[in-house]
This record gives C-alpha cells, sequence and structure tokens, in this order.
C-alpha cells in the first residue's frame, strides 16, 4: 500500500556477535552507525537510556579484564539493564563446573545476554549453541575479539571520515593476538590494507593465507602508514623465548620517539591496552599527539552499547 | 490515494503555526525548537526560521533520535527494526519553552517516547507539542497545543507527509 519510501532495507539478524570474520562490510557499518547514536547517551545529563529496561547481562569472564569487562558493564548500565558479574575465581568453575553448565545454571535464572571471555578459542560459538540467550564474545583464545575490533574501525573511521584506501599497521606479538585477527577481518573488509609487523616468531604459522602483508621490519613500514596499532607482548602465553631479550624486541619493533619522526604526520597510534609502557611503546608516544588510545576506550563504550542493542533487537524480532 | 494538503496548503498551515506559537510565547522566555526525526526535522528547521524572523531573535532549532524510547522495541509485533540514529540539539534546554514538532499526531506513542528523552537531556521551562496533521486515533491521553489540520484518517490508512528537503516533492496524502 505505501508507496516505498527509499527506506533502506537492511534489518540487523544476529542475536549473537561471535567474531567479525562472519560479518559482511555491510553488517560492520551498520554496527559502526548505530554506535554514533549511542554515543551521545554519555555526554548528557542523565547518562541512561531505556532500551534493556528488564533484560539481565551476565559478564562471564573466565580471563582477567580491566577495560572490556567494566566497558560491557557500563555499556548494559546506560541501557537500564540488569548485570551479573561472574568471575573464575570465586564462582564454582573453581570446584569443577565446566563452561557450559556454569552458562546453563545462570541461564535458569532467567538472563538475556551473555558476554563471555575464555581462553578456549571458540567458546562464544559453543555457547551460542546450547543457550537461548544472546550470545557476546568478549574475547576467545587467540581468536577474535570482535568489540576491540569495532571499536578500532569505529576510531579511524571517526578521525579520518572512512577506512576505504588507508595503510594500517599492526605491530607486535601477532600470534597471540585474538585483536590483531578482529582488527584484520574489520579493516580488511572496510576497504584498508593492513600489514603485520614482527618478529617471525611472534606471526602466526598460517600467516601467508591471511588477506594481510607481512614484514619483520617496522622501520621500512612507519613512513608509510596512516595508522599504527601496537600490541602488547603477551608474557602470560609465551612458550619458549621468541627474541632474545626485551630491550632487542624494544630496539626493533618498539615505537619510540625516534621512530615516529619518520612516520606521516597525521598517523594515528593505537593500542588496545593494557600497554607495557617502555616495551612496546615509549610513555612520549603512548601519551602524545597522535595518540587515540583513550578515544579507543570511549568509543568502546558507544559500540558496545551498539552490540548489546543489537543483538537484543534481533532476539526481540526474529526469534521463533 | 487522497491528496489532503498540497504545498500552498502545507505553507500557510506553517504560517498559522507561527503565528499562534509566538502570540502564546511570553516575550521575555527563551523558546527553542525540536522536531522528531524524520519529518519533524524538517518541519521544525522549517518553523525555526519563521519564529526567528517573526521575534526577531533566535530561535534554536535541534533533532531529536527517539529510537532508544519507543515502546515497542522489545515486543515482538514491533515487525520492523527501527535504525538508531543521533540525537543533534546543541543548545541547552533547561529553562526554555521547548516546541516538540512532528508530522503527524497518531497514537501519542512518538510524543510520549520524545518527551522521555527530552527530560534525559535536561529540565525545560515547558514542552508544547506542535503537528502538521492530527490523525485522531490517540492511544495515549496526549493532544497537540499546535495542529496544522485535522484529519479524519480511518484506523488502517496511512497519513503521509512528504516534504521538499526530504522527499523531493511537498503534499500530505491519505492511502
Amino acid at each position: 500500500m505505501a508507496s516505498k519510501r527509499k527506506n533502506r532495507l537492511f534489518k540487523w539478524h544476529r542475536k549473537h556477535l561471535l567474531g567479525l570474520r562472519e560479518l559482511s562490510a555491510e553488517e560492520i557499518t551498520y554496527i559502526l552507525d548505530t554506535a554514533k547514536g549511542f554515543e551521545q547517551v554519555s555526554t548528557r545529563s542523565v547518562k541512561k537510556a531505556p532500551p534493556l529496561r528488564g533484560k539481565v547481562v551476565v559478564n562471564l569472564f573466565f580471563e582477567d579484564s580491566t577495560r572490556t569487562r567494566n566497558s560491557f558493564a557500563l555499556a548494559a548500565n546506560r541501557l537500564s539493564a540488569d548485570i551479573i558479574e561472574f568471575t573464575k575465581k570465586t564462582s564454582s568453575v573453581s570446584k569443577g563446573e565446566t563452561l557450559l553448565d556454569t552458562a546453563r545454571n545462570l541461564e535458569a535464572m532467567g538472563i538475556d545476554i551473555v558476554v563471555v571471555r575464555h581462553n578456549a578459542g571458540g567458546a562464544s560459538r559453543l555457547l551460542s549453541r546450547n543457550i537461548n540467550a544472546c550470545v557476546v564474545n568478549a574475547g576467545d583464545g587467540f581468536c577474535e575479539h570482535p568489540t576491540q575490533g569495532l571499536l578500532d574501525v569505529y576510531t579511524i573511521r571517526k578521525i579520518k571520515g572512512t577506512l576505504n584506501g588507508l595503510k594500517i599497521a599492526i605491530v607486535g606479538d601477532i600470534a597471540h593476538s585474538r585483536v590483531a585477527r578482529s582488527d584484520m577481518w574489520a579493516m580488511t573488509k572496510l576497504g584498508a590494507e593492513v600489514t603485520f609487523v614482527g618478529p617471525p616468531t611472534l606471526m602466526p604459522t598460517q600467516v601467508g593465507r591471511l588477506p594481510v602483508k607481512v614484514s619483520y621490519d617496522l622501520d621500512e613500514v612507519i613512513d608509510k602508514v596512516d595508522v599504527i596499532n601496537m600490541l602488547r607482548i603477551q608474557f602470560e602465553r609465551l612458550g619458549g623465548n621468541p627474541f632474545p631479550s626485551i630491550r632487542e624486541y624494544s630496539h626493533y619493533f618498539g615505537l619510540t620517539v625516534e621512530r615516529m619522526k619518520r612516520a606521516k604526520s597525521d598517523i594515528l597510534v593505537m593500542h588496545p591496552g593494557p600497554i607495557n609502557r617502555g616495551l612496546e611503546m615509549e610513555s612520549e608516544v603512548a601519551d602524545g599527539q597522535n595518540s587515540v588510545i583513550l578515544e579507543q576506550v570511549t568509543n568502546g563504550l558507544a559500540v558496545r552499547m551498539a552490540v548489546l542493542f543489537l543483538v537484543n533487537q534481533a532476539a526481540a524480532h526474529t526469534s521463533r | 490515494m487522497k491528496v489532503i494538503l498540497d504545498s500552498e496548503q502545507i505553507e500557510q498551515i506553517l504560517q498559522d503555526l507561527t503565528t499562534q506559537i509566538t502570540s502564546d510565547t511570553p516575550p521575555l522566555l527563551d523558546i527553542a525548537v525540536i522536531g522528531i526525526r524524520s519529518r519533524g526535522e524538517v518541519i521544525a528547521q522549517r518553523l525555526s526560521s519563521r519564529l526567528s524572523r517573526e521575534l526577531g531573535k533566535d530561535v534554536p532549532c535541534g533533532t531529536l533520535d527517539i529510537t532508544l524510547y519507543r515502546d515497542d522495541l522489545n515486543s515482538p509485533q514491533g515487525n520492523h527494526q527501527p535504525r538508531v540514529r543521533t540525537t543533534e540539539i546543541g543548545f541547552d534546554i533547561d529553562d526554555k519553552i521547548i516546541i516538540l514538532v512532528d508530522d503527524v499526531l497518531h497514537t501519542g506513542r512518538s510524543t510520549r517516547a520524545a518527551m522521555d528523552a527530552l527530560i534525559d537531556l535536561g529540565r525545560p521551562k515547558a514542552i508544547k507539542l506542535a503537528v502538521l496533521v492530527d490523525r485522531g486515533g490517540r492511544e495515549l491521553p496526549i493532544q497537540a497545543d499546535y495542529a496544522g489540520y485535522k484529519s479524519d484518517a480511518a484506523p488502517g490508512e496511512l497519513v503521509q507527509v512528504s516534504l521538499m528537503e526530504s522527499d523531493g516533492e511537498e503534499q500530505v496524502v491519505i492511502e
């Protein structure tokens, strides 16, 4: 009946956000556009809106986290959801309860969204197949950390306008980094060219199959990129000795004031946190003009609000 | 499809609304116009420039996205998926008379959502509702302070407002 106005027909239909690999560029852009509408909730007098009123979100974290966990909790609060905090250390997991049993028991209490971080790759996918609640991956093993990938591209898009045609370096411990993987999927889908930079011992074994360039020399890359994302060395996951000494690593792969002199003047310096100052990045660079590290954290809140909102919408409108 | 207002009539209605609002507004109070996305936004912009001219002072204009305040977000019947957009209000609404603008007043649910959204932004002196078309069919106890045109559309009918800025043509139809 209605003469069709130029309504965009795109509809978000995923009740889980498990990774960015499976998302289309259109879906990623839709999340970023939605996040834009959530930014102002945090800047006004009442920092709360009602769309998740009466919903329960569980933060199910089997690994430590500062940023992601608090960011999801605050995002849920700002959408008026109730939040349950679950930590491995203080729960019955220490008595031998499995991931699925833990989740099913929480679900029996009537929860709507599970935000899960786990050291095993695929944990969130396993959960999504076995419970009815929405599942949002907050980091699984070395696989994905989708909301970090989203907030990284959100931050870049906000400042640079677009990802299309940008050259981006991701530097450091690529092998153990789920951030590098989620970043890679989001950035390349939106049209950026991504280069992984680091010592061969910290590259994923099958890196040739990924849609990225690879470089073992930061000095060869530093003057060509528009964005540089520095990763932390994940000492807690390292086996053996991937490099001779911390000093040597910093010398070759650290982002120093000296190296920054060769970079483009408008390069964006990013870091997913936590930073090991003086190791992958000198303090002057982390706190310098080109650094958008704290903007990333601020934007992360809007992005997570958008994700919680969208998965809940999908569950409300498309379920059986 | 029946055309109930053409561009000339719309123009006349906007002028009438401007006159009414002007005569109602005590000269010392600050007034601002806020439109509900998306057609309300266009009407609000037109009203704000007319009011600025009439009152001889700047009447600021903002845009409100009410998606997060809708009451059908979690109801399975609400079949279409609303798109979250930005609220753009570049001024403080505290102690101002806010003219809330929408294209069509129907159930009153959008107005309820808009009032809740506004209250989260501050404490206006008053909120007044101005609409281009009041088509009846209220489901909440809400009435317009300024209604440009009253139409008696039947429950299943659709009142559709097209404006030059958003739709490239200027008319109101019932279909």
